[in-house]
């Protein structure tokens, strides 16, 4: 049997708690959905909405997704270099680290222990102790690249390798402060600098977390649980170098018409641009993939997820510089309509590809088939539905606030106060929260058919599963 | 060189870090040294440490999520809430709480724009004043005492000149008192030169529109959008807000005063201790003088006399 002793029960475990913190995370996305139509459903203090949103974004792009992505880097790493982890004690290290770091996050953020700069909003001792795991992660990663048996490195590794060092960089810049206490800092740049280094942070959290790690899953896990090879070669080569060129630019268009110098938005608005060229680089090289052979919709239940995944990267990547262009810019920033587009990402792309990847290696992994394609199908469509719901009526909301905080009568005045423009979105803030929890549920139904292929396959198999144990 | 690269992890990784620095070069780390990113107003000064204790309470609580800070230089915005944000008025800030999202509205010249009394009552219940507003109570916070120590520490960090005496004041102040006086200073680098008193209308002169009644229905549009939050439905008062504008008590005192003053409080606000019309002003409101042209206080007014039939 060719088994390299992977350390499969590292790439377990990631799995299971990512999809834990992910619960938390969700859950909390609902909670504040509801506050935004119903302020009565505050519990002061910890679960006030200016403490549970942040709750919300940090569990679910650091507990879920980052968890699963750290997983899934290693799972692939072993497969794609065809040699175990080199250093398995550290890889199972980065696992405990990773789960009290976000415990400790949970609980600060809860305090209102927090930096005040969006998805960075971990206090310093936390990023400290990120910091140490992202290297302890790097070294493992790069460690088993350097020591592979195969010797071309496949294009996910292009994509976890740029991961990687985009999020070194980012973060540490980004988290720079001046500590005072335990759990209190200060950003150590003020004004303009803070906010030019927050959002090219920001930008490329996201570009990194949300858009190259998670191609890196795509280009792996598409081809395997299809057995469609990747259409094109070439393009994956032109689209990786100009994409991860390109996204570093961008960070300001989240300034625009802001005091930031022109020059700088402006730049940003022209990289961001050019960015639909390599975003869709990828598209085009997903979609040709499954369109070589469209009976795979019919005879693989993952290709759905696949595709509709890359139809919503496409979306989102053609959104987002329309976005950025200044006469639209001025009309939806500040919006709803910007949640919006950040869950037609999340929810439409990340998410899909991130299950997708699940229900594949968890068979594997177990040596079984999933437990049922029905449910799968179930919470496919569920969480299409939701996020759909939940876009759709953001977008709307969002042009709607626009429209009503720019509108003037005939004699020039402003023709709605505030508070109108807060009451006249509240029906689409309910209609968002019907939305979130039918991808609740839909994603209640995935954790369900994980759980039962799980217990379904340790009965048989507990004692070549213990063997395995043993060995890594 | 193609197949090169992609078997060589160490180069591959070397030559990806290049390409991702050219853009975080220029673009972020080369502006920190152009003096266009540390520009500061004159009337800019650093937080005392009551607005800064005020300040982290704003971002503990995560304020800058639902209201931002910064007025974009478009016509409608402008409007609404005042001069578009300037790069000199943040210097002070780490880091800059500028927020990405209108749940609630701009908050860049909320400094000075409503008396203390206001804020406190609208933080405790904001539904007081806008029945669908979706914002928390945070009446929670009256019963959080500050951290003298604590914000003494900040200040030195950060530089901030303060005094022992200023610290110590601080000793039984609520994190409610502190985040008063920060809403209370933001923005105001800038609005202290925009709303100097003008006063451009004399006690005694007429008012052109009186008993217009277009020019009523106009006074109680603006009436609705400037003056209801604090002088009530219809001008009847809140109380332990701001007196009734309906009735002839005027700063305190019986006795009908003219249009003319009427004119110059609502431009010039009440600062304490001034002396109008023989009355002598206790403070709390805000001058209104930017915010509305003449024409419109003018029609302010008529509307107000409208109420006291």
């Amino acid at each position: 049997m060719n088994d390299y002793q992977y350390d499969n029960q590292t790439v377990k475990l990631f799995i299971f708690s990512s999809i834990v913190w992910g619960v938390i995370g969700i859950l909390a996305g609902v909670w504040v959905s509801i506050q935004m139509w119903n302020p009565a459903f505050q519990i002061p203090p910890y679960f006030t909405f200016g403490r549970l949103r942040v709750v919300h974004t940090n569990i679910l792009a650091f507990g879920l997704v980052l968890g699963t992505l750290m997983g899934m880097f290693y799972y692939i790493v072993m497969r794609l270099c065809k040699i175990p982890l080199i250093f398995p004690k550290l890889a199972r290290l980065t696992l405990y680290l990773f789960n009290i770091g976000i415990f400790l996050g949970l609980v600060t953020l809860l305090s209102g222990k927090t930096q005040a700069l969006e998805y960075a909003e971990f206090e310093w001792p936390i990023d400290i102790a990120v910091v140490i795991l992202w290297v302890i992660f790097a070294t493992v990663i790069f460690g088993t690249i350097i020591k592979r048996k195969e010797q071309q490195m496949y294009i996910s590794l292009w994509f976890m390798i740029a991961t990687i060092i985009v999020i070194a960089v980012i973060y540490v810049v980004n988290n720079l402060s001046i500590p005072v206490g335990l759990l209190k800092s200060y950003h150590l740049f003020a004004g303009l600098n803070s906010a030019n280094v927050q959002w090219w942070y920001g930008h490329n959290a996201v570009g990194a977390e949300l858009t190259m790690a998670v191609l890196a899953l795509f280009y792996y896990f598409l081809p395997k649980s299809t057995g469609l090879p990747i259409y094109s070669h070439r393009l994956s080569i032109v689209a990786f170098w100009s994409l991860v060129f390109a996204y570093m630019w961008t960070g300001a268009h989240h300034l625009i018409y802001s005091p930031i110098p022109d020059w700088i938005q402006t730049t940003a608005i022209a990289f961001t641009l050019f960015l639909i060229a390599p975003s869709w680089g990828s598209v085009v090289n997903g979609y040709y993939t499954i369109s070589s052979d469209w009976s795979k919709m019919r005879t693989n239940y993952l290709t759905k997820f696949f595709l509709l995944a890359i139809v919503f990267y496409g979306l989102q990547t053609l959104q987002g510089p329309i976005q950025g262009l200044r006469t639209v810019n001025q009309l939806i920033k500040y919006t709803d309509w910007v949640p919006g587009h950040v869950h037609m990402g999340v929810m439409g792309w990340d998410a899909l590809v991130l299950v997708a990847a699940i229900y594949y290696v968890i068979p594997k992994l177990y040596r079984t088939e999933i437990y049922s394609i029905k449910i799968a199908n179930t919470h496919f469509w569920l969480v299409v539905i939701g996020q759909l719901i939940f876009s759709i009526t953001m977008w709307v909301a969002g042009i709607q606030q626009g429209v009503m905080w720019q509108a003037t009568s005939p004699d020039g005045s402003l023709m709605y106060t505030f508070s109108e423009s807060v009451s006249a979105s509240i029906p689409f803030w309910k209609m968002r929260t019907l939305g979130g929890i039918i991808f609740t549920v839909g994603m209640l139904f995935f954790i369900y058919n994980i759980y039962m292929t799980v217990r379904k396959a340790k009965k048989p198999a507990t004692v070549s599963l213990e063997i395995q144990e043993v060995k890594a | 060189m193609k197949r090169g690269i992609y078997s060589k992890p160490v180069l591959f990784a070397v030559v990806a870090a290049v390409v991702i620095l050219i853009g975080t070069i220029v673009v972020v780390f080369i502006p920190m040294l152009t003096p266009q990113m540390h520009v500061k107003l004159e009337n800019l000064k650093p937080y005392t440490a009551l607005q800064l204790a005020g300040r982290d309470v704003y971002m503990s609580e995560g304020c800058h999520y639902c209201h931002t800070q910064t007025v974009r230089p478009l016509k409608a915005e402008v409007m609404r809430y005042g001069e578009f944000s300037k790069a000199g008025e943040f210097a002070y800030d780490h880091p800059f709480l500028w927020g990405t999202k209108r749940t609630g509205p701009d908050l860049a010249r909320i400094g000075g724009k409503y008396p203390d009394a206001w804020h406190y009552a609208h933080l405790e219940n904001s539904r007081n004043f806008f029945p669908d507003s979706n914002m928390p109570s945070y009446a929670w916070l009256k019963n959080n005492r500050l951290n003298p120590a604590q914000i003494e520490r900040s200040m030195r960090a950060l530089g901030f000149p303060y005094t022992a005496e200023e610290i110590a004041a601080l000793d039984g102040k609520t994190q409610m008192d502190a985040l008063v006086a920060y809403l209370q200073v933001i923005g105001t680098a800038v609005t202290a030169r925009a709303i100097a008193p003008k006063i451009d209308v004399a006690p005694e002169d007429k008012n052109p529109f009186a008993g217009d009644p277009k020019f009523i229905a106009k006074g109680k549009t603006l009436y609705d959008v400037h003056c209801l939050m604090c002088h009530g439905v219809d001008g009847k008062g809140v109380a332990g807000l701001a007196p009734s504008v309906a009735d002839n008590i005027w700063l305190d005192k019986e006795g009908d005063v003219t249009d003319g003053v009427i004119y110059i409080i609502t431009a010039n606000g009440t600062t304490a201790g001034m002396e109008i019309a023989g009355r002598t002003a206790k403070g709390g409101m805000p001058p209104f003088g930017a915010a509305m042209s003449r024409q419109e206080i003018w029609a302010l007014v008529t509307y107000m006399r409208s109420l006291q039939k």
